[in-house]
């Protein structure tokens, strides 16, 4: 069993006609419930609760302070490499665009290490192209133990793995595992990704799970927003989730909700997402998973960043560079724009100004060498 | 009316123990020990950074026994490393054993607190496992060396309430060790409850926290504890199904 047999049922399901079929009563009666299932999820993530917003964003607000209280998780990506033998039509790293690709060496991640050490992270995620030539398991793993002397937690977000490389990266030090499925709809799903191994839909789409079984302590899931009919993708991505979290009760599951940003080519989806479905699709996501986790990237802008912290966000990246070396260098690449360039002070006081407690550190691993 | 509560070698004049976790501020948690009266303070050892200025113990009092957490263990092992840590660390030999497998309901795993319970208990700390209500298993606490019970009244952060109260009282009854009602609180009756039941004394961090008043809501537990204590040691009333007359019809006979 895995969440492709899920994937295939929910495929059958009539979204023309299923979104219209719930009414307001519908949205406020999911609201009541302490337990919702799958049809609750799609009532919430229906045309009708476009009305019920602000009671969802109520009660999102009071599940999310009672299990995570005010407190708002903060941690920065590093990006290792940029080399990718993939073609996506949404990504400045797809292996089309010729740019000069590099990766960082034994002393130019020391010294990006640091710095980002420096300004209080304790939490890393680390994130490369697809390349198992230019950025193998064996080069992460020797990154993770360089990072691990600088940081509390560092996760990965790197090409699908096997069960045997997932826990191979655990026992050198890496706790989490986020890996984006970015379009659950298969047909759309292989228009998007022309050429490279991220044109196996399935192999991405178990990726999750192998984590869970390697045993990784959190595994962080997604679909990038705007690349298919946003109530199908978020459904579907909620789904995996509440499939992934009955699996692997010992696993922390979270979810995050990436819109799509300009990047290095000219594609431009035609779903758009507006500022309403983002808050509707991260308030669904809360009232159905209680306890996940929910990231806010810095894909969106200040603004709305400021809005969102109260509706159910409970991890945020800030001072964030997309480009390899970011933090120390200049003149790569980035994998996408950014949106809210604030660096860790102003993210800091903006959360404390809304009675936020921004938290660097909230676990120490324990397996590999310690720091 | 002295009662003191002497667990692990101290004496305690508060029977109210609070939480660091959950708070907007960290300025919030020295506020809250002072309204409170607690003199018991359990602290997240992974929320612990001494590199960084915001460290959190840089705001507990100096008179606070701290009773360091094992959150975010999911095994045993995992839970003895981090107690270990902790008492390296300078935190003190006291450990609230939290060993959670479960990321759903957060769940407390009973069967390797146990195990973490006796491997820590043998290196001579205070143990103090927070547990599911189950008899046998707080027997098996209690004979591996727990210096008291520590079981859940509801899930944390619920504010239930003691939803697993016919469980207490057995565990208060049967288990001669201190119990420790930790967990889904969430208001001053609940605590005064459970007090007046015969626990020892409270742990709770989300009701204070999450109040609109933390400062007002932890003097209100603070007053609640200490009701529920006299209200035990006075001895209440028994319940009775029916009303009985204090002027009985069959009076005439006596």
């Amino acid at each position: 069993m895995s969440f492709y047999e899920t994937v295939l049922r929910l495929e059958q399901l009539p979204y023309e006609t299923l979104w219209k079929q719930y009414a307001a009563e519908d949205v406020k009666r999911a609201l009541r419930k302490e337990r919702l299932d799958e049809h609750d999820l799609q009532a919430l993530l229906s045309p009708a609760a476009a009305s019920c917003l602000e009671e969802m964003a109520q009660r999102a607000q009071q599940l999310t302070r009672s299990h995570f209280g005010h407190v708002m998780q903060l941690f920065t990506p590093m990006y290792l490499a940029d080399f990718c033998v993939n073609h996506c039509t949404y990504c400045s790293f797809s292996s089309i665009y010729d740019f000069p690709r590099k990766k960082l060496g034994p002393e130019e991640l020391r010294q990006e290490a640091s710095v980002i050490a420096a300004s209080g992270f304790r939490h890393l995620l680390v994130l490369t192209g697809e390349s198992r030539k230019e950025s193998p398991t064996a080069y992460v793993k020797d990154c993770v133990k360089i990072l691990r002397e600088y940081f509390s937690s560092v996760s990965i977000e790197v090409n699908p793995l096997s069960i045997e490389e997932y826990r191979d990266l655990m026992e050198a030090g890496v706790d989490g595992l986020t890996l984006y499925q970015e379009v659950y709809q298969q047909e759309t799903y292989r228009k998007l990704h022309i050429k490279g191994p991220k044109r196996v839909y399935r192999n991405r789409l178990d990726a999750p799970e192998r984590g869970c079984q390697a045993g990784f302590r959190s595994v962080n899931i997604g679909a990038l927003l705007g690349m298919y009919d946003w109530r199908q993708e978020a459904f579907f991505t909620a789904m995996h989730a509440r499939y992934l979290q009955d699996k692997y009760p010992e696993c922390e599951i979270g979810l995050s909700a990436p819109r799509f940003r300009p990047y290095l080519g000219e594609f431009n989806p035609d779903s758009e997402v507006t500022d309403r479905a983002l808050v509707q699709i991260i308030l669904a996501y809360r009232l159905f998973l209680p306890r996940a986790g929910i990231t806010l990237s810095t894909r969106e802008p200040a603004s709305l960043r400021d809005h969102l912290v109260h509706l159910g966000i409970t991890k945020m990246s800030a001072g964030v560079s997309t480009e390899v070396g970011g933090h120390t260098q200049t003149g790569g690449t980035p994998q996408f724009e950014i949106s809210d360039s604030r660096n860790v002070q102003e993210i800091t006081d903006m959360l404390t100004a809304n009675s936020l407690q921004p938290v660097f550190k909230d676990w120490d691993i324990l397996t590999g060498d310690p720091a | 009316m002295s009662d003191p509560f002497v667990l692990g070698g101290i004496s305690l004049t508060s029977r109210l123990f609070i939480g660091t976790g959950k708070y907007s501020r960290n300025t919030l948690i020295p506020e809250v020990v002072a309204s409170s009266g607690s003199e018991v303070i359990t602290v997240a050892l992974r929320r612990v950074d001494p590199q960084s200025q915001e460290n959190i113990m840089n705001y507990i009092p100096s008179q606070m026994t701290l009773l360091p957490n094992t959150s975010g263990a999911r095994t045993a092992e995992e839970a003895v490393r981090i107690a270990r840590l902790a008492r390296a660390g300078g935190l003190g030999n006291w450990v609230k054993i939290e060993v959670i497998s479960d990321q759903k309901y957060l769940l407390p795993d009973n069967s390797e607190t146990i195990r973490a319970t006796e491997i820590l208990a043998a290196e001579g700390f205070v143990v103090l496992p927070y547990m599911s209500p189950d008899l046998s298993a707080a027997l098996r606490m209690k004979a591996a060396g727990a210096a008291a019970i520590m079981p859940l009244g509801a899930p944390i952060g619920s504010n239930r309430g003691l939803k697993t109260k016919e469980l207490l009282r057995i565990l208060i009854s049967e288990v001669d060790l201190p119990i420790i009602v930790d967990a889904g609180i969430g208001r001053p009756s609940e605590a005064a409850e459970a007090m007046e039941m015969g626990a020892s004394a409270v742990l709770l961090n989300t009701a204070i926290a999450t109040a609109r008043d933390p400062l007002l809501m932890a003097e209100a537990f603070r007053e609640a504890v200490s009701s529920g204590r006299k209200a035990y040691l006075a001895g209440l009333g028994p319940v009775e199904e029916a009303a009985v007359h204090s002027s009985p019809l069959t009076g005439f006979l006596n």
